[in-house]
Order: structure tokens, then C-alpha cells, then sequence
């Protein structure tokens, strides 16, 4: 069980509230794990991976277990604690004001 | 007894003010989508219950929302209300996609525009500016985006295609973004002639088609911008917004960056109406709803204060086609003001005693139901408005 936070705006549209849970079938990447949030939550695609590209949208970022994984391969495995369920995978809004 | 509803655009979420005819006690109804900015709401004239909006973010990127109930109740298309799923059970989150048509079949390759630099730059996706509604069928909406294209949807905003002839006019490598952005802010509909649209981009001017959008002209001819190297160039103008009397689909009215311009011939000719303005500088203009050569404006001093002169908040009206301007202040702040009334920011209602609606930078919307006669505040500190809708409801 990946257990996903999202930022509030984010929640928000996809009408949840606190953490999401995603049981995945594939190994848990950064690529599996977004996907799985997108077919579960169509109201986010495009929210934080570009439509077309997939890249992560330039002010958001990922961490899991005290590291930013906002630069790391799709293919990046996420950290045992996040697989595990022990620790979240975040999705944070970069604090730029506003 | 007809009912008006006012549709109020933030940069921190939509309101919907409501009265009745009487125009004097309003019920306030919002933040929806508080925190986002939302560049703009409209009804469709056929179904006025259903309402298209468009919830953006700097973070998050664009969102489509629609109301079936006249604001009550909101959802992105494709999606029910209250439910993560397409109708068919297949999650889709088509409806906030919106991808430039860069196929060789219907589309251009994917082009590049001036940057604010000079040098050429990639068309990039920013947000929806505009929406217009059709008046015939209420599945079809267009949107005005920044970078400046025209998309379409004909299945209520469900998915969107660009209408890529007007981004693959010959002229784009010479469109270039104003302070703004380059956007698309202006699209008319002709009521009387369904292949007409207008567009206008900032900055690059304004553009019509004759066959629903297939193909565009250019029709910049009479402005004049000394900020460009040819100040009377076929493109280039940092047109502000267009309005257009639905009586008179040829006359049309136009707030440029500086200049309030008219033109009586669908746009292929344009002169200067600026007459006696304070300051011929603004954004707004519009058209009362049953004298066409009624309009009003808000002159804005510029280049560098963008807030209205002296510290007067002043919407100017002409009854005569322009040219002739008399200032509107009763009820309006005339001292320590300084606020700006973005493009998409007045609109007008339909009733006997046509109303006049606004919304300033400082989170006031001011309405006169007397064409502009008096003025008063429906609210005074809601974030910064963007845009402003009016339908008036049997």
C-alpha cells in the first residue's frame, strides 16, 4: 500500500480528504505510483505531470523520507518506508508566494 | 420579475452575485474554487443554467469546470458530479487538455512567436483567458488561450480541439506577448451569421473569420502603435478587448493599449473614437444593450501606474459611437482610488433599464441599473476581479 499526500488544492479537486492509498500491481516507481493516482483520480491529470510529456509540472516537487525525488528517473524505485507504507510519498506546491 | 446573475472571476476563486430585477439587494454566493485564480465564467445564452469556467493555477495548470445549475453545483466535464469516473466508468480528465493541433493533416506544425525579447520562442500552453459559449447549441464553447489560440468543444468541455488555422496564420512568428502574456481574450460570436467570429490576441491584434474559423484574416488596418517597429503594421497591436452591439455585427468597438478605436465595416478599416478621454489608455469597453451607439470605457493611466487618474474612479460613456465622452462618477470613489478594471471586467445586463457592471483590482464590483447614471457596490472587498459576466434570467 502506497500511501500518497497530496497538496490541499489537489485534494480538493479530487474530492478526498487526507492521505490516498494506492495499491499498485507493477513495481513502485515515481512513473507507477503517479499513474496509479491518475487512473483512480482522472480529475489530476494534467495537475502535476504535463498531458502529453509527463514531466512533473515545473512548481511542484516530490519527496519521500526526508529526500527530493522531484529530479529522479520515472523509473526511480521509491524508498523501502514508502512501499512499505511506513512513510508517505508527498506531492508538494512549491512555496513561491501568492 | 427577471433576475440578473453576476458572474465574478478572482485571482482567489468565483463568486455569483444574484437580484432581482431591482438591482438593489444582492445575495452573495463563494469562494467557489477559493485559492485559484479563475480568469473567467459564462453562461450559455440557450441554456443560462449551464455555466463554463475556468480554474487555473500557476502550480496545477488548467482545470475546466461546468455548472448544470447555475453555479449551485460545479464539476469538471466528463466527470459527474460528486464522482471520480467518465459516464462509461472509464476515467478520461480530458476536459483540462489542451494540446495545439500540431498534426500535418488538419493542423500547422507547431510554430514559434516573438518573445519579448525579439527572438523566436516555442508556443507553450498557459491557461484559459476567455470562454464563449455558442448562442445555439450549448455543447459548444470556445476558449481564448495564452499562448494565443482558439480551441473548441463541441461536447459541453469535455475535450477540446484547437482551431489551428489562426495559430498557423503566417503572421505568428510576429505575435508577441504583452505584460499579460499572449493571450487570447476576445472571442464574438455573430448571432446572425454563425461562420463569423472575431478574435482578438494581445499582442498581436485582431483577426476574423467568415467560415467558423477554417481560415483568418487579419483586420488591424487604422490602428496605429508606436511601440512597434512599424507602428502600422498587420499585426503586432496589443489590442485590449472588442465589443460588439449583437444588432450591429459590423460595428465594432475597441479599447487598445492606447486608442478606443471603432470600426463599421467587420473590422476592415478602424478610426480613432479616443475624442475627449482623460486618457485614451484602459482595458475595458462595452456596448449598453439597446443603444448600439451607447459604449463605455475606463480610462487607466499608463504606461507605468496601470490605476485609474487622479486617483478618480471614472467610467466614461459615449452616446454617440464615441469621439464624445462624458464622465460616470455618482457613487464611485472620486478621491485616494487606485485601482485597475481588467479587460474582461464590465459587462452590461438586458433589462428595460439596461445595468452596467465592473469589477476593479481591489475586489469591487459596482453596478448601475440606470445605464451608468449611479453607481453602487453589490461587494467591495473581494480579491482582485478579473472578469465580470452578466445574464439576465426570466
Amino acid at each position: 500500500m502506497i500511501r500518497v499526500v497530496l497538496p490541499a488544492h489537489l485534494r480538493t479537486l479530487a474530492h478526498v480528504n487526507g492521505e490516498v492509498t494506492l495499491e499498485l500491481a507493477v513495481p513502485p516507481t515515481l512513473r507507477s505510483v503517479l499513474d496509479e493516482l491518475e487512473a483512480r483520480y482522472p480529475m489530476l491529470r494534467g495537475t502535476i505531470r504535463d498531458h502529453d510529456t509527463l514531466q512533473r509540472r515545473a512548481f511542484l516537487r516530490f519527496f519521500a523520507c526526508a529526500e527530493d525525488l522531484s529530479h529522479e528517473s520515472p523509473d526511480t524505485l521509491l524508498p523501502p518506508e514508502v512501499v512499505a507504507g511506513t512513510e508517505p510519498f508527498l506531492i508538494i506546491g512549491a512555496i513561491a508566494g501568492g | 420579475m427577471s433576475k440578473v446573475r453576476v458572474l465574478v472571476g478572482t485571482r482567489k476563486g468565483a463568486f455569483i452575485l444574484t437580484a432581482d430585477g431591482k438591482r438593489e439587494k444582492w445575495a452573495v454566493s463563494g469562494p467557489h474554487f477559493a485559492g485559484w485564480e479563475i480568469y473567467h465564467l459564462k453562461g450559455s445564452p440557450v441554456d443560462p443554467n449551464r455555466i463554463y469556467c475556468s480554474q487555473t493555477s500557476g502550480w496545477f495548470g488548467q482545470i475546466i469546470q461546468r455548472s448544470d445549475d447555475g453555479g449551485k453545483t460545479w464539476f469538471q466535464p466528463g466527470t459527474p458530479p460528486g464522482e471520480n469516473k467518465t459516464p462509461d466508468g472509464m476515467p478520461k480528465g480530458e476536459s483540462n487538455k489542451f494540446k495545439y493541433d500540431d498534426s500535418s493533416e488538419t493542423g500547422k506544425p507547431l510554430t514559434t512567436h516573438q518573445w519579448y525579447d525579439g527572438t523566436q520562442h516555442p508556443w507553450e500552453f498557459k491557461r484559459v483567458w476567455h470562454l464563449e459559449p455558442s448562442h445555439t447549441d450549448p455543447n459548444l464553447v470556445y476558449a481564448g488561450v495564452e499562448d494565443a489560440a482558439l480551441f473548441k468543444s463541441t461536447d459541453g468541455g469535455q475535450n477540446w480541439h484547437e482551431l489551428s488555422a489562426l495559430r498557423g496564420h503566417g503572421t505568428g512568428p510576429k505575435w508577441q506577448p504583452g505584460a499579460g502574456g499572449m493571450c487570447l481574450h476576445t472571442i464574438i460570436l455573430d448571432r446572425k451569421n454563425p461562420n463569423r467570429i472575431y478574435i482578438a490576441i494581445s499582442a498581436a491584434g485582431a483577426f476574423r473569420s467568415d467560415d467558423a474559423g477554417k481560415t483568418w484574416k487579419p483586420i488591424n488596418q487604422g490602428l496605429v502603435s508606436q511601440y512597434i517597429p512599424d507602428p502600422n503594421a498587420e499585426v503586432g497591436h496589443c489590442v485590449h478587448h472588442v465589443a460588439m452591439h449583437p444588432s450591429r455585427p459590423d460595428t465594432l468597438f475597441m479599447q487598445k493599449h492606447w486608442d478606443v478605436m471603432r470600426s463599421d465595416n467587420a473590422g476592415d478599416r478602424w478610426h480613432e473614437v479616443s475624442g475627449n478621454l482623460p486618457t485614451d489608455f484602459g482595458f475595458v469597453i462595452d456596448v449598453h444593450a439597446h443603444e448600439p451607439e451607447t459604449i463605455y470605457v475606463a480610462p487607466i493611466k499608463s504606461d507605468s501606474e496601470h490605476f485609474v487618474p487622479d486617483g478618480k474612479l471614472r467610467v466614461y460613456r459615449s452616446r454617440s459611437g464615441g469621439n464624445e465622452w462624458e464622465p460616470l462618477t455618482k457613487g464611485l470613489p472620486q478621491s485616494d482610488c487606485y485601482v485597475n478594471i481588467l479587460r474582461d471586467a464590465m459587462a452590461v445586463d438586458w433589462l428595460d433599464s439596461c445595468g452596467v457592471y465592473f469589477g476593479t483590482t481591489g475586489g469591487q464590483v459596482y453596478a448601475s441599473s440606470n445605464a451608468g447614471d449611479s453607481w453602487a457596490p453589490i461587494v467591495r472587498d473581494l480579491p482582485a476581479v478579473l472578469s465580470v459576466e452578466v445574464q439576465t434570467l426570466p
